[in-house]
């Protein structure tokens, strides 16, 4: 029994699986347009850091400043 | 549940399969009205943002679309209008109905969560839970009110879209959903009346087949009465204007003209001229719906320029 490389159903499957590729090419591209645009409408992008959870001495707003918020 | 044998193993599905599973021409009614709901708030989002919500809100219900097709591949099969879905064809399995349905359920409420916000992402969940579990698989063969049930899974796009671009629930989006809930009986009943289904084959009591069709004619006037202030209502409302009152109350008189029409007829007259009554009002219906929705759109999309609105 000889092993063929290419089967005839890889070439069944080929359009289904280029359409899956496209799709998810697609998602990535779409996500990281969003990405983007999320970043985009934070202003000041610094405030992004936030997001990590860590206490970043950085970002908290001196004492007394305008506008200071309370962190803990 | 779904007990198909018929699945070919010869055939390979195609891409064309799957995207017939997530059922193509509902979810263009789905982008229509959720589009509308997102235009018609008193919010702007991004273009992308946007694109992406009602992406997603599309994709939720091309999910549950697949679901219902999961679970009714067995009565799929028996009616003449269903039995070509890809299921019953054989074109794929009821498991890869199911395992699409869950997917894509899953990754549209994150993905629409990330992208809006996560009220929006809730409804979607919730619409979903509605159409492929309470309507699929617990109410539509339980009762002839399955219509009515089935209605309001439809009419949730809308408020998903308000949600999007708001955060939250109003009077106008409960409006939306109202008119397309208080919408389906009468067109899809019309429907019924003229269509000779098979739904009793299967085993589905639909109302035109449990009561008869004098109560179907009934129940389409009743439903058209209640329609009306709903319809004509949103035009007072902060989304409403000129335009849409004009629209809605030419659209009110012209479809209720219709149904009184269908309502005063007997089996007889109406199996005299093939059912003109019911298929002109079916027709009216299709109408009816998308002109009030292109009405709240015009509105919306005019009141940058100051003619949208009161």
């Amino acid at each position: 029994m000889s092993i063929k490389v290419e089967h005839e159903l890889h070439q069944r499957r080929k359009g289904r699986n280029m359409g899956l590729l496209g799709l998810l090419l697609a998602f990535v591209a779409l996500v990281f347009l969003l990405t983007v645009v999320k970043v985009q409408e934070l202003g000041d992008a610094s405030k992004f850091q936030g997001y990590d959870h860590v206490v970043q001495p950085a970002l908290v707003p001196l004492e007394g400043e305008a506008g200071a918020v309370a962190t803990e | 549940m779904a007990k198909v044998a018929n699945h070919n193993a010869e055939y390979d599905p195609v891409f064309g399969d799957y995207v017939a599973l997530l059922k193509p021409r509902v979810m263009s009614l789905v982008v229509f009205t959720a589009f509308v709901g997102l235009m018609a708030a008193p919010v702007r989002l991004h273009p992308v943002e946007a694109f992406c919500a009602i992406l997603f809100i599309a994709i939720g219900g091309g999910a549950s679309g697949s679901l219902n097709m999961w679970w009714d591949a067995d009565i799929d099969a028996i009616m003449r209008r269903t039995k070509s879905r890809p299921i019953p064809s054989g074109r794929t399995s009821p498991d890869a109905a199911l395992g699409l349905g869950v997917a894509l359920s899953g990754l549209s409420v994150l993905m629409l969560g990330l992208a809006a916000n996560w009220h929006a992402a809730a409804w979607l969940a919730f619409t979903i839970f509605f159409y492929a579990v309470i309507y699929t698989i617990w109410l539509k063969r339980a009762t002839p009110q399955n219509i009515v049930i089935g209605g309001a899974a439809g009419a949730f796009p809308p408020m998903i879209g308000w949600a999007v671009a708001t955060g939250g629930v109003s009077l106008e989006s409960i409006l939306m959903f109202a008119l397309i809930f208080m919408w389906t009986p009468p067109h899809f009943w019309a429907l019924a009346i003229f269509v000779k289904s098979d739904y009793g084959n299967a085993g589905v009591p639909m109302l035109t087949e449990t009561h008869g069709r004098r109560v179907t004619r009934n129940h389409i006037m009743g439903y058209m009465i209640a329609l009306m202030p709903v319809a004509i209502g949103i035009a007072f409302t902060s989304i409403g204007g000129p335009i849409y009152l004009a629209t809605a109350v030419v659209l009110n008189l012209w479809f209720l003209k219709a149904c009184v029409r269908v309502w005063r007829r007997n089996e007889t007259q109406a199996e005299a001229d093939n059912f003109a009554a019911e298929k002109a009002a079916f027709k009216v219906s299709l109408y009816y719906l998308f002109l009030h929705f292109s009405a709240l759109l015009a509105e919306a999309a005019l009141r940058p320029w100051g003619l949208g609105g009161w």
